[in-house]
């Protein structure tokens, strides 16, 4: 996984809350295979008309925000479904960050799989921010060590992340290798439980 | 000392360790896998040389993608080109793995909360994981149950674990007694009207009270189902004689002394009297009427006699906004009677109400009756088995007498992935979970009912309380 370390990118607002995964991802675009390409379906219900072409009132289709790293939402972002083709497009298209009220929990963990930071910040916070990222100047500076967003105006804003998923996002660890780590653990839970509930264990 | 929940007792047995970042490394009794969100977790695994670790704890279903008609003709024969290769991935990656897997077209196939259950893979205490949200609904055998990233997919296949953190206890207590016609669909959407579709964040929530108890297992699993549309971790419900009768004798049960053993664990598995929950919300069912969604997220709610709200009677402007868009993408009105709006399409099925007591209710309210002229509906069966017996009851024939196609098992139109999906504009009395915007098709509007009150709107041509259907002729 990639590390996650610093974000200097362009800040969409997207005011609106509890945006699903289906909003972030329709269903028929997960038939396939692959992690990758799945950008071009992103917010598809959103950012296009019926026949294709952007909707230009869209904010990732304003010419200021089509390079956007960085989105700015509503309370529950990522609600619904458990598809980490969520996350999978939000990186596809370029953003390596979202920062909202609260997230959902599964899009939530999905992101620290994938390099994609979410950071909460309080009500008032992330209405400013919203209003900064509709200023002139519309590029965020992120630095996940420090945990600090530098807004436009050279505001300082600093938020929480606990140092466990800090550190998955910093070193971009494999958490799978991380766990075959205790694999001498997972044999002696198998063994015990062989035991104890052989009913399962069969 | 206080006493331990039954989230806690479940998470206290399945910790193998605690990773020094604050992760504790759970053990995962059961894996359930489609072919959506697996693709990429195997082509991983395949990448870093990692085996399946437990093949015999994982068990493999196609429902997303699959077609409802005609899947005798097998794989090879499904007309999306992408979701064949997704469905003939799978093939090949279950077979490479060793992992029991029900085709598409087996009697034992169908939607994976239908399955694991029916099977009696899903039993009390275990922990059981699967790559979509829904898995909540394995709740209802006292399991802790969530739906997982495809990332974590992965972590599961090559280790057998997850990494977690622990979740807050809420209790929900349903008291009372319901009137007819309201049931545990009419629950669900109750609480998420009530907390919201975030008011669950963090925490799992164990569901109890008479109304509970009072509950059909096929109810419970309803109920849990919908557990994660208010945002919580997962749903469990204490098992008890009714979730042991259910799971005695299936394919996967523990049989014999075994299954005496088994009893004997599951019975303890309960919160103690002493517990502490973070938080706790008492509904009163006596209270509830049939409920419907009227808007774009399940916490829009309101009984199918009320009225749609107005945004001008709004708490916040915010609020207004939202009420206002969601208007918009349904085609409604502030203020107008839900009743008033015309169905075009209607949906019963889904791993939310596609279980043989669906079916049944359905066919109550269909027998002798007829679906509108204007209304497209069908029946969705949650597996294989599902509509066997629905056969054997006759229930498809009440239902096809009445004007309802007769599908073959799958997710169908709960998520407009595979061909049953609706038209741009089209309003749909659905049985399913969600009725986000585009999610039965893009333009898409759904309505979220019970499969009595879905049944209902498909012969009225429009959302009405059951109660108030003309009788049948001949009838009482």
């Amino acid at each position: 996984m990639k590390p996650f370390t610093r974000l200097n990118a362009r800040a969409a607002p997207l005011d609106i809350a509890n945006v699903d995964t289906d909003q972030i991802i329709p269903a028929r675009y997960l038939k396939t295979v692959e992690r990758t390409g799945l950008g071009k379906g992103l917010f598809a219900a959103m950012r296009y008309e019926a026949d294709g072409s952007p909707k230009p009132d869209f904010v990732l289709n304003q010419s200021e925000y089509a390079s956007a790293g960085v989105l700015i939402a509503g309370d529950n972002f990522g609600c619904g479904s458990s598809r980490e083709h969520a996350p999978w497009a939000l990186l596809d298209f370029g953003i390596r960050c979202v920062i909202a009220t609260s997230f959902a929990d599964i899009f939530y963990n999905n992101c620290f799989n994938n390099g994609l930071l979410p950071i909460v910040l309080a009500e008032d916070e992330v209405r400013s921010l919203m209003d900064e990222a509709r200023g002139g100047n519309h590029v965020f500076s992120i630095d996940l060590e420090a945990k600090t967003v530098t807004l436009p105006s050279g505001r300082v804003v600093s938020f929480n992340l606990d140092a466990g998923r800090q550190e998955k996002l910093v070193k971009g660890l494999d958490a799978i290798g991380e766990t075959l780590q205790h694999v001498g653990s997972i044999d002696d839970f198998e063994a015990q439980r062989r035991l104890t509930q052989p009913w399962v264990a069969a | 000392m206080t006493g331990k929940t039954l989230y806690d007792k479940i998470w206290d047995a399945h910790r193998v360790a605690e990773d020094a970042n604050g992760e504790t490394i759970l053990y995962i009794d059961l894996h359930l896998i489609h072919e959506v969100t697996t693709p990429q977790a195997f082509a991983g695994l395949r990448a870093a040389g990692r085996p399946v670790r437990r093949p015999d704890r994982t068990l493999a279903v196609a429902d997303h993608n699959v077609p409802t008609i005609n899947q005798a003709a097998g794989t090879g024969a499904v007309a999306d080109e992408e979701a064949r290769l997704q469905l003939q991935t799978l093939e090949r990656n279950v077979a490479e793995a060793g992992i029991e897997f029900f085709p598409m077209g087996d009697v034992r196939n169908g939607i994976v909360h239908v399955v694991g259950p029916e099977q009696g893979r899903s039993q009390p205490g275990m922990t059981i994981v699967c790559g979509d949200s829904h898995t909540s609904t394995h709740g209802a055998f006292g399991a802790l149950a969530h739906g997982i990233g495809t990332s974590e997919v992965e972590h599961v296949l090559a280790t057998q674990t997850l990494r977690q953190r622990k979740a807050k206890n809420m209790r929900v207590w349903f008291g009372g007694e319901p009137a007819p016609g309201v049931g545990a669909k009419d629950f669900a959407l109750a609480l998420i009207g009530l907390i919201g579709t975030g008011g669950g964040t963090g925490s799992v929530i164990e569901y109890a009270g008479p109304a509970i108890e009072a509950l059909s297992m096929e109810g419970r699993m309803t109920l849990c189902n919908m557990t994660i549309e208010a945002g919580a971790k997962a749903g469990l419900i204490a098992s008890d004689a009714k979730a042991f009768d259910y799971i005695r004798g299936r394919p996967a049960a523990p049989k014999g002394a075994a299954w005496e053993a088994a009893m004997t664990y599951w019975s303890s598995l309960h919160s103690d009297p002493d517990a502490a929950f973070d938080r706790e919300i008492h509904i009163d069912t006596a209270a509830l009427s049939p409920l419907v969604t009227w808007g774009t997220s399940p916490e829009d709610v309101v009984p199918v006699s009320g009225h749609v709200p107005d945004p001008a009677h709004a708490p916040n402007a915010a609020r207004a906004t939202q009420i206002q868009r969601a208007l918009d993408y349904m085609g409604l009105t502030g203020g107008q009677p839900i009743g008033e709006a015309r169905i075009d399409r209607v949906f019963i099925g889904s791993c939310t109400n596609s279980r043989i007591e669906d079916l049944r209710a359905a066919a109550d309210v269909a027998r002798g009756r007829k679906v509108a002229a204007h209304v497209s509906a069908m029946v969705v069966p949650g597996s294989g088995l599902v509509r066997d017996q629905a056969e054997a009851e006759g229930l498809d024939q009440i239902l096809i007498a009445a004007g309802f196609d007769w599908r073959e098992p799958g997710c169908s139109m709960c998520l407009g992935m595979n061909p049953d999906k609706l038209v741009a504009g089209e309003r749909c009395a659905s049985t399913s979970n969600r009725n986000f915007e585009g999610r039965q098709g893009p333009g898409g509007r759904t309505h979220l009912m019970s499969p009595a009150m879905a049944a209902a709107a498909a012969i009225a041509g429009r959302m009405i309380d059951m109660r108030d259907l003309p009788p049948v002729d001949g009838a009482a």
